[in-house]
């Protein structure tokens, strides 16, 4: 187990590693750095005191190193427009993007599972396949416009919900929710469900083949012969074992939602960290933009590990020692 | 980081729901598949609609001599000053929804298109040369393949796009390097099982280059998984490029994909005028839709075929 975790970690050490060589040379090398990092509307006196203070009159592997022990003490660069350090500034807009992502999985799982249990198990039902193809549409629809069509329906048609913001907040533990309160929990409906379909998708199909699969196994038919009752075989045996890919899956799409709620978060102004990129992109606020791409290398990082993890304890035929080319 | 190889990387590589049936794979099956049926017939109307009648429609949109500002934000079935009808209504600049739509759909299926012939291009024969020669490069040329596909595709696009800007040729570059790492891993998975048997046996012994096994043997018998994969991937390759330029760092206003129209919808959907984005957007629906489906159908009777 240790090894494993040595392992991983290296490992993890040295993708964050690549990641800050592309991301250094793509801001500082390519192009002129000067006008990438320095403010447009500086003046030229400060113009000549930014190069000397960011060391862009070093030699390039010195200007990396600088670059590179600035990270590590969490130093990513001030944000030209806001004028705060942009690591604090994504942070502090991360708990309005985790609140979106965490509950829009809770909801996929939810409604994902029990529907794919009952395709699995009933796959020449009519409904399975009108399931199954309407995965493929579910999966199909592109998110900015699945979302411009809820707003379209339930705001400005039924005038049922609110079309942008997080509305009433809530202070948990210093952290700001909305799901605490019914403003809060009106205007978190529709980017919940938009950032859901995608992933109730996955989940559909992933129980539903599980589910067709672990019936034709041996443990299955063992147990009918024991004369298990059904519904107790569906739940304590097939549930159980199409369990694992399923949680592993749930972990690693967390990380991808966390990159797809940016979409979201446009459509419907959230004001969270993906809304801060497109922001921050539109208005050439490259140290934010940086700052976005290593803090979420990071989090992918430790996800992955967290996942390998969690995978490895959950079955035991996973060995640890084995070797991860 | 490496990703779980024996996870699915999205929804429809997910194994197949279809009792494997133990006939082989005919085209007549096609037919005796509905969904599969509406789906393909779907996809031509499509592709004929974006590649074809863009010389049919009843403007350019591209040409702001060819349509007046006074027509803007009418709505469907609304006529202009000069006697045509707006079947699907005008956007805010007075352009008539049906001719754009019909070129963003040429621009869209474009982006698609190249993009993931290179994407395949690239890809294929990084697996090829990984299966083929082993031990180091291939390590080598994995790792990297797994690195790209670590990082969640609409993020790394939209970092790369904000770096190089806006323009056709970049959203095709940024498809390419998203997607080129799901090819490579598909071929090399099926070159490795191809190299093992007896032909390629034989062909080593008869002394042939490693080159010419590569390209004369082992391409040809390995290539369909890698085929069946691309029809999926065009349509998150479309997706891609419809959201990009949605996000406003795809392609540039003076040439409208289907995703930049709904884009410049948005700000009239709040005041009702839905066409501008609900018909664009319905366009590309029935593109992505129509290309995951018979994708999905076709890696059915792939896999049924296999086994």
């Amino acid at each position: 187990m240790g090894t494993f975790i040595f392992q991983r970690l290296l490992q993890s050490i040295a993708v964050l590693l690549a990641v800050s060589i592309v991301m250094f040379l793509a801001v500082y090398t390519v192009g002129n750095p000067v006008e990438l990092l320095v403010n447009p509307e500086a003046t030229e006196l400060e113009r000549e005191a930014m190069v000397h203070a960011l060391g862009l009159d070093q030699p390039v592997w010195l200007q990396y190193l600088t670059f590179l022990g600035n990270a590590v003490q969490g130093d990513l660069g001030t944000s030209f427009v806001h004028g705060e350090p942009a690591l604090r500034l994504i942070v502090t807009r991360m708990p309005a993007t985790l609140e979106l992502v965490t509950l829009s999985l809770i909801v996929a799982s939810l409604v994902g599972i029990p529907i794919g249990l009952y395709v699995g198990l009933n796959s020449d039902a009519t409904a399975s396949r009108a399931v199954m193809t309407g995965s493929i549409l579910g999966y199909s629809l592109p998110s900015f416009w699945k979302g411009m069509m809820l707003i379209l329906l339930f705001a400005v048609w039924l005038h049922w919900l609110p079309t942008s913001g997080r509305g009433e907040t809530v202070s948990i533990l210093g952290f700001p929710v909305s799901f605490l309160s019914l403003d809060g929990l009106r205007h978190l409906a529709m980017p919940v469900i938009n950032l859901a379909v995608p992933n109730l998708a996955l989940i559909i199909r992933l129980t539903a083949s599980g589910a067709m699969e672990a019936q034709t196994q041996d443990y299955v038919k063992f147990a009918r012969a024991k004369g298990v009752r059904r519904k107790r075989i569906v739940r304590r045996h097939i549930l159980r074992n199409i369990l694992i890919p399923i949680v592993t899956v749930l972990g690693i799409e967390f990380g991808n939602l966390i990159a797809f709620s940016t979409i979201t978060e446009t459509v419907f102004a959230w004001p969270g960290m993906g809304k801060l990129l497109i922001t921050s992109i539109y208005q050439l606020d490259r140290p934010v933009v940086v700052s976005y791409v290593m803090l979420i290398t990071f989090l992918f990082v430790i996800i992955n590990l967290a996942v390998d993890l969690i995978y490895a304890v959950l079955d035991p035929r996973v060995k640890l020692m084995e070797k991860t080319a | 980081m490496s990703p779980r190889k024996d996870l699915p990387p999205d929804p429809l590589l997910v194994p197949p729901m279809v009792k494997t049936p133990r006939r082989a794979f005919h085209l007549a099956r096609i037919k005796r598949r509905p969904s599969l049926k509406g789906a393909l017939i779907a996809l031509v109307v499509v592709l004929a609609a974006g590649l074809l009648l863009p010389l049919l429609a009843q403007q350019n949109p591209y040409d702001l001599t060819s349509f007046s500002v006074m027509d803007n934000r009418l709505p469907p079935g609304e006529t202009s000053l000069d006697g045509l009808t707006y079947w699907l209504g005008t956007d805010s600049q007075g352009r008539d929804m049906v001719s754009a739509i019909l070129y963003g759909l040429r621009v869209s299926l474009m982006v698609g298109l190249v993009a993931t012939a290179f994407a395949f291009a690239i890809g294929v024969s990084v697996g090829l040369t990984a299966a083929v020669f082993g031990g180091k490069v291939e390590a080598a040329l994995m790792r990297m393949v797994d690195f790209f596909l670590g990082f969640p595709s609409i993020l790394v696009a939209l970092v790369l796009l904000a770096a190089i800007g806006r323009g056709v040729d970049k959203v095709i570059i940024a498809i390419v390097v998203v997607q080129w790492a799901h090819y490579a891993r598909v071929m090399r998975g099926s070159a490795l099982v191809e190299r093992r048997k007896e032909y390629i046996e034989a062909a080593e012994n008869l002394g042939y280059s490693k080159l010419r096994i590569m390209f004369r043997h082992l391409l040809p018998n390995s290539i369909a998984a890698a085929l069946v994969v691309a029809t999926v991937r065009i349509a998150s390759a479309i997706t891609l490029e419809a959201t990009l330029s949605f996000l406003g760092v795809g392609v540039p206003v003076t040439q409208p994909s289907l995703g930049l129209l709904v884009a410049n919808g948005f700000d009239f959907l709040m005041s009702g005028e839905y066409w501008i984005s609900v018909y664009p957007g319905i366009a590309l629906v029935v593109l992505i839709f129509s290309l995951n489906l018979v994708g999905d159908r076709l890696r059915v009777a792939f896999d049924a075929r296999r086994s």
